[in-house]
């Protein structure tokens, strides 16, 4: 594993278009690309002996529509090498115009689920999944609920159900004291 | 109910509304659709310590054919409404809800867009017990309520629409 300012030396020499740039938090290295790149970036990650990130930890995406950044997303993949037990983040930012990025199913089986996740609740759409639909909220959902914009309390979809009566006899009266 | 008289041979004398009522509020047979710690809670209700067979319903199925009383304990996701609204369709008459909890009777704390803000907006419930969730005594005391309202009720609340006129 590189320190800090070889690891941004590495990445803008062998990224120049997508590398934007290194930050470290207490020891967290986190590498911020353009999202056109991620694919190539994360198989480097992965192959390369000198990184070897072998496993996936997780994805998750971040709305910056409030405190900005790059872009209006970052698609955030924790990335572990099991061997030496150390850890490095990629944040890929894509535009809230455009917000496509190439799918990381090819290396990891695991961004299956985990991106359906993301595409579900930000709306990101990860090119090359196959099978890239919703998976917690349902199928039919308009929605993309992370997303900063979108109000808390839904957009009253959660009041949006048939009202199922009381059987036609079964008719007490309502307000009863059973005290 | 008018038990006698002393002697030879034992009758009673009642109302067929009574004795109908008698044995459906004693063999209440819950569904119970626990989707929380309000469904950990229930199970405690139905163990030895609580022991809701005390009340005629110990006997609970999981399949909302068998069953008359729909036990809803727990939040229900706007994805699980439909499922729930199914599910008491397919319970025959006459049927019963209880919703247990919080969350199930309001929502709670989860006032999100995903979560059904009470289950009475859309299905009919009989009992609302409150807590967070609500301690075995007090799923006790909702289904003695469910009791004296099942007690109230009539066979000719159950006639058809073309014969109630």
């Amino acid at each position: 594993m590189l320190p800090k300012r070889e690891l941004a030396d590495f990445f803008r020499n062998k990224f120049p278009d997508s590398f934007l740039e290194v930050t470290d938090f207490r020891g967290m290295l986190t590498i911020h690309i353009r999202g056109r790149g991620v694919l190539e970036v994360l198989r480097t990650l992965k192959t390369d002996p000198r990184f070897a990130f072998n496993f996936l930890c997780d994805i998750t995406a971040v709305d910056h529509l409030v405190q900005g950044g790059h872009a209006r997303f970052s698609v955030v993949y924790h990335l572990l090498n099991q061997h030496g037990a150390r850890r490095i983040v990629v944040h890929a930012w894509v535009d809230e115009e455009n917000p496509k990025l190439d799918s990381v199913y090819s290396l990891w089986k695991t961004a299956d689920w985990q991106e359906r996740e993301v595409f579900d609740l930000y709306g990101l759409l990860f090119q090359g999944h196959p099978n890239l639909r919703r998976i917690l909220n349902p199928d039919d959902f308009k929605f993309y609920p992370l997303r900063k914009d979108y109000p808390l309390q839904g957009r009253g979809e959660r009041s949006d159900f048939p009202v199922v009566e009381r059987s036609i006899g079964s008719k007490w009266p309502a307000t009863q004291d059973f005290e | 109910m008018g038990v006698g008289p002393t002697g030879k041979g034992d009758w009673l004398t009642t109302r067929v509304d009574q004795l109908v009522n008698w044995a459906r509020k004693n063999s209440l047979w819950p569904m119970p659709f626990g989707t929380a710690c309000c469904g950990i809670e229930l199970m405690s209700v139905l163990a030895s310590r609580h022991d809701i067979a005390r009340f005629g319903a110990e006997a609970i199925r999981f399949s909302p054919r068998q069953s008359d009383l729909l036990l809803v304990a727990g939040r229900i996701s706007i994805k699980m409404m439909p499922v729930l609204t199914r599910i008491y369709e397919q319970m025959p008459e006459p049927k019963w809800i209880i919703s247990m909890g919080a969350c199930a009777s309001s929502g709670g704390v989860f006032d999100t867009y995903s979560v059904i803000q009470g289950i009475d907006q859309f299905l009919p419930v009989d009992v609302y017990i409150p807590g967070c969730p609500p301690r075995p005594e007090a799923i006790l005391d909702g289904l003695i309520k469910l009791q004296k309202v099942i007690e109230r009720d009539s066979l000719r609340h159950y006639q058809s629409a073309e014969t109630a006129t």
